[in-house]
């Protein structure tokens, strides 16, 4: 019950998924199969890779617009390297995470070192990571292995690959968030850099860390763009980085940071896209959809915001 | 003592002249200045009077849609609406202009302007009453703007014939001079008034510093944000009527390309991205500088992929010089 109670917003969230995920399946042609299941959460992971990348920025008190080019390079660049004996696929994953990571870092400096604000640093070096998908692969175009692409998107005895993948990341991000002390220097970090700096906290090494990890899930992303599309595409990025934010901010995750985790970015990131598969599926005329998509974004924000509106003092909502 | 005397007069001037002028707009107008220069040695007609002008004439759309935005990041929100206000205002504009209702056809520019004005006063009450992150809020707006018009034009071109006045104040020159700019600089007249000589101006300026002081003080910090919001409505408006003059249409996506440029032409100009602070005259100078930089790299057949290179590392390198700059202030 404590638990709950802590979590309620977390809780709300994954209620209104489970709706929505029930009017999707009540809704669809098909029902509840395998086939449905596993495309819904492919989808899902797409977003959810993102949105985790949102998060940790989200996290130190930030917001990364480069998360989208990020994602757009690391899949150009997957499309290169993707191929060939097991080996070289090993090393072609290990270079593409690692290229993500290098974008994240390269945030994190300009952020930490340079004091230039996010918003603006990760504009800027968004645009220059998009250049360079661009400069890659002016055309979208390559291929990845299919074997691993077939492994990763289709199912395992009736439960989606991309499910169990999705699961394996946030269980295996729980410990480091929440027991060490570097996670949990982020979250002072977010909560307030003064305190934390008074307490002793590396506030730099945090933010750092916290830049890099958003870039590594965006090379993630990237790979699993590669794994659905079997292609590189260099513009794929603007949609990306809007929804993540999106997602995050459904997710119950504070855009002043200190709050949130990355389950609540991947569920946020679910509930988007179970909205507009809904939208696919209601019979809504296809040129409406958009319209409504965006209306029902709109409502959710809302909605989440309804905490602010049942305040003690007005002065509270005065940052 | 002697020494300090003697040391302190120079170094007032010199701040003075930062404070006054701004280091931002002194660099940015180095950087146009080296710009045209570069231009004149790969292509020598940059520095006709001709092409000059022409480059003041697209900076105005630039430039006017970036004072509304200036207004807002100054409030300490941003707004990210822009791209589809003014794909929308040029919609509705052609649409009205090309009805066969006189009356209509009329009001289409009135309209027009008005549409900016109804999408602001949304963008403003969430952010004010609902208290919706604006950059999020702002998102979801453009969102439904988007399926809006999707929905409207169905996916196609949208049909319709632009106003002869948004034509003329595109395209048609007085004394010489592009009428789009001689808008443009009326518009930043009128915004340095607002700012610097009436009292919404010192409002605005306060809440980008602290919202919680100016509503301790008594200020009407709902009404601010959303007349804020409006007026920037008006004014991505208003650079949609001028786009749309200039291209003599409106089509899918033409606002797209200038949410990027929009923001950093008023950050490179010196407006802190965190509100409160910021020169309208760095905003203007920051609008011509990055419609130069564009001119300059079009001209030397850049491929896009290098132009978006140039730009970020540009914007990037202009910003840790702000930062390096300010360091022994607080």
């Amino acid at each position: 019950m404590n638990l709950l109670r802590r979590n309620r917003s977390l809780a709300i969230t994954i209620v209104a998924l489970a709706v929505l995920f029930a009017v999707f399946i009540a809704i669809h042609p098909r029902g509840f199969s395998t086939y449905v299941i596993t495309i819904w959460f492919n989808q899902g992971t797409l977003l959810g890779l993102a949105a985790i990348a949102q998060f940790f920025v989200v996290l130190v008190r930030g917001v990364d617009l480069s998360v989208g080019p990020t994602i757009a390079l690391t899949n150009v660049v997957a499309s290169y390297l993707l191929l060939g004996s097991p080996g070289a696929i090993t090393f072609g994953i290990i270079a593409v995470l690692l290229v993500g990571t290098l974008c994240g870092l390269a945030n994190g400096v300009a952020v930490v070192y340079g004091r230039i604000q996010p918003i603006v640093a990760t504009l800027a070096t968004g645009g220059m990571i998009s250049g360079l998908a661009l400069l890659l692969r002016p055309t979208p175009g390559g291929s990845v292995d299919e074997a691993l692409s077939d492994a990763l998107t289709y199912d395992i005895h009736g439960v989606p690959a991309s499910a169990i993948m999705l699961l394996v990341v946030l269980l295996v991000l729980h410990i480091p968030l929440r027991r060490s002390p570097l996670g949990l220097a982020m979250y002072a970090v977010g909560s307030s850099e003064q305190s934390a700096y008074m307490t002793g906290v590396r506030v730099t090494r945090a933010k750092l860390a916290a830049y890099g990890a958003s870039g590594t899930f965006a090379a993630l992303a990237g790979l699993y763009v590669s794994m659905v599309t079997l292609t590189g595409d260099p513009g794929i990025g603007p949609a990306y980085t809007l929804n993540s934010i999106a997602a995050v901010v459904l997710g119950g995750i504070a855009l002043s940071g200190g709050v949130g985790s990355p389950l609540g970015a991947v569920v946020g990131a679910l509930i988007l896209k179970t909205i507009s598969s809904l939208m696919f599926f209601s019979g809504l005329p296809p040129l409406a959809q958009p319209f409504f998509e965006g209306l029902v974004l709109a409502l959710a924000i809302v909605l989440g915001a309804f905490g602010m509106i049942n305040v003690r003092n007005r002065l509270e909502l005065f940052r | 003592m002697t020494a300090r005397a003697s040391t302190l007069p120079v170094h007032s001037r010199r701040s003075r002249l930062l404070n006054g002028v701004g280091l931002s707009v002194l660099i940015l107008a180095v950087g146009c200045v080296a710009l045209i220069l570069i231009g004149a040695i790969v292509y020598p007609g940059f520095l006709s009077l001709g092409y000059i002008l022409q480059q003041l004439q697209i900076a105005s759309f630039l430039g006017v849609v970036a004072t509304g935005a200036m207004l807002v990041i100054v409030l300490g929100e941003i707004d990210l609406s822009v791209p589809w206000t003014i794909t929308g205002t040029a919609i509705v504009v052609t649409g009205l202009a090309g009805s066969h209702n006189g009356l209509l056809a009329d009001l289409a520019l009135p309209l027009g302007l008005a549409t900016g004005a109804a999408i602001g006063l949304v963008n403003g009450l969430g952010v004010a009453l609902f208290r919706v992150p604006a950059m999020v809020w702002t998102l979801a707006v453009n969102a439904m703007l988007l399926g809006a018009a999707t929905f409207y034009t169905g996916g196609f071109k949208p049909p319709g014939a632009v106003p002869r006045l948004a034509s003329y104040a595109a395209l048609g020159h007085t004394l010489g001079i592009p009428n789009a700019f001689l808008l443009w600089f009326v518009i930043g007249v009128i915004t340095l008034y607002l700012l610097h000589r009436t009292v919404y101006g010192t409002y605005l300026y306060a809440m980008g510093n602290s919202q919680r002081a100016l509503f301790l003080a008594g200020a009407r910090v709902r009404t601010i944000t959303v007349c804020t919001f409006v007026l920037a409505g008006v004014l991505s408006s208003l650079g949609a009527i001028l786009l749309t003059g200039y291209t003599n249409q409106a089509y899918q996506g033409m606002g797209d390309p200038y949410l990027m440029p929009v923001i950093a032409a008023v950050v490179i100009g010196g407006t802190s991205i965190q509100g409160g602070s910021g020169s309208y005259v760095g905003t203007f100078m920051g609008a011509l500088f990055i419609t130069l930089l564009t001119s300059i790299l079009a001209v030397m057949q850049m491929s896009d992929a290098a132009r978006q290179i140039i730009f970020g590392a540009i914007i990037l390198a202009m910003l840790l010089v702000y930062r390096s700059s300010e360091k022994d202030r607080p």
